[in-house]
């Protein structure tokens, strides 16, 4: 796959690249995304109760847990998918939803929102392109009626992705032609097309056959080694987490339980719940 | 019997003035049925109960009154408060509304039944909510529409007869033209049958080609040219890897 990463300065993102592999949060620096003190009830149960995280710019982190601990709710609120009943998030420093004003937690106006959320982009389990547009389509639309690109320019950039997502032939294919795994790397390509500042990729190989996992995975690798994007990743695939992310949190119960290197984490977890979890999860 | 059908031969240009007058009452009613039916359809899902209540209150005030009663009122009573509409005008404001009402109980479920995950990529790529609704949710709720719009249209043709009874002289005006002047109750309501039958089909027809051009924009079914083709077009190409 031919190396076409677009320069990435076109991004407003007003500091200077981390480098890709950035292992711990800099001191003093904003961090990329913050949570501090988030809530978030469904109904009776509280699935997120207060939790404080933050992640650096660059930063590859990886969310573990069993089922309900809250990490793809992680991922949704960070989309404004969901809404936090409490506390707040802060990316590159700016309040997203909700900010504190005069002591009182309000809502950030939608103007303000877009431009925060302009610089997130996320890849989901069910691929959801649209039906209704052609592979090229679905990858120009936004950055040309968001972004403001003229076609010309935003179909470049969109050749340019499909080429590195090794399907630069589907151009004008519908996207009901595609395989699951066709499917999934037209996604990729589609939120690259926004140049996001942060990825997230909610289990993106869950609703695909074993034996196209792969293809996904690499094309992931390739854009955490060619990119500085921040990527935040819930996945069961361990092997994908060890290789790209420099950071992994396990959550039980809406709470961060343990926090390690890759190496660390899957080698010799500490906490227990951790420990039970891997077991599961790696099958031994 | 040959009696009759002289009648009818002669009465045939009267019969297409009719043809024209239904046509008009039916498209000029679902065109405003349709808009009708698109904005009460989305001011249904609106966040704001200042859009939200007024939109149900229309819908359900014109589905739960009857045409015949919208109908007089709009033609005998407005102008007693001094508005008054030109007969055709008023049959097809009348159609407008009743049939509006149903059709956003149309539009608004075939837009819920859009998939939730076609909203949540529309917000993960920043798209506004008009350019959302126009550019993704409307173009895949349209296919969804098109059977049940169908319907309704139907219903909005049959119920166009109602005009004869403003003073319009549609089809069905016609058919009691004829039966004055043949004596002849069978033939005549017989000859109703058959051409409210066929301009019904006809609309049925047109829709059918609608939906087909709807379901294939989505990447499912063929195009409405393969359709049209004499020869049956193979199954096998389409459908692919989902």
């Amino acid at each position: 796959m031919p190396e076409t990463t677009a320069p990435r300065d076109a991004v407003p993102s007003g500091t200077a690249p981390a480098p890709a592999r950035a292992t711990t949060t800099v001191q003093g620096a904003v961090p990329a995304i913050e949570f501090q003190g988030v809530v978030k009830r469904f109904g009776d149960n509280t699935v997120l109760d207060g939790l404080d995280f933050s992640v650096a710019k660059g930063d590859r982190v990886t969310l573990i847990g069993p089922s309900g601990s809250g990490k793809t709710t992680i991922l949704r609120l960070l989309m404004t998918l969901e809404e936090a009943d409490g506390g707040i998030i802060l990316v590159d420093g700016d309040p997203y939803t909700h900010e504190i004003r005069g002591g009182k937690r309000v809502e950030v106006p939608e103007k303000r929102r877009r431009a925060v959320r302009r610089r997130v982009g996320m890849v989901f389990q069910q691929f959801n392109l649209f039906p209704n547009m052609s592979v090229l389509e679905n990858i120009i639309e936004a950055p040309m009626h968001v972004l403001g690109l003229a076609r010309a320019q935003a179909t470049v950039r969109a050749e340019e992705l499909l080429d590195q997502v090794g399907l630069a032939d589907k151009r004008d294919a519908r996207c009901t032609q595609l395989s699951g795994g066709q499917q999934q790397r037209v996604a990729i390509a589609r939120a690259l097309a926004m140049d996001p500042e942060i990825l997230l990729l909610d289990e993106v190989t869950s609703a695909l056959d074993p034996e196209i996992v792969a293809d996904v995975l690499g094309v992931l690798r390739e854009v955490a080694e060619t990119t500085d994007i921040t990527m935040l990743i819930v996945t069961h695939e361990m092997q994908f987490a060890r290789d790209v992310s420099n950071r992994v949190l396990m959550f039980d119960h809406g709470r961060i339980v343990e926090e390690a290197d890759p190496e660390t984490m899957f080698t010799s977890p500490t906490h227990e719940r951790t420990q039970e979890f891997l077991r599961a999860v790696l099958g031994d | 019997m040959s009696d009759n059908l002289s009648t009818l031969r002669d009465a045939l240009p009267r019969l297409g003035e009719g043809v024209v007058v239904t046509l008009q009452l039916t498209l000029g009613g679902a065109a405003l049925a349709l808009v009708l039916a698109l904005l009460l359809g989305l001011g249904s899902r609106a966040g704001s109960l200042w859009v939200r209540g007024p939109s149900r209150f229309v819908v359900e005030f014109f589905r739960g009154t009857s045409l015949v009663v919208q109908l007089f009122w709009l033609f005998y009573v407005l102008p007693v408060f001094g508005f008054r509409m030109e007969s055709l005008a008023c049959g097809i404001l009348a159609l407008g509304l009743n049939y509006g009402a149903y059709g956003a109980e149309v539009v608004r479920g075939s837009i819920n039944a859009v998939p939730q995950g076609q909203w949540e990529a529309a917000t993960a790529l920043d798209l506004g909510p008009v350019h959302r609704l126009r550019r993704v949710i409307l173009p895949q709720a349209w296919a969804l529409m098109i059977p049940m719009l169908t319907n309704l249209l139907i219903q909005l043709l049959k119920g166009s007869a109602l005009a004869t009874y403003i003073l319009l002289h549609d089809v069905n005006y016609f058919i009691e033209q004829l039966r004055r002047s043949t004596q002849d109750t069978f033939f005549s309501y017989t000859v109703g049958l058959l051409v409210y039958f066929a301009l019904a089909y006809v609309l049925t027809l047109g829709m059918n080609a609608l939906e087909v051009r709807a379901k294939n924009r989505l990447g499912s079914g063929p195009s409405l040219r393969e359709v049209l083709r004499v020869a049956p077009v193979p199954a096998t190409t389409r459908g692919g890897a989902a």
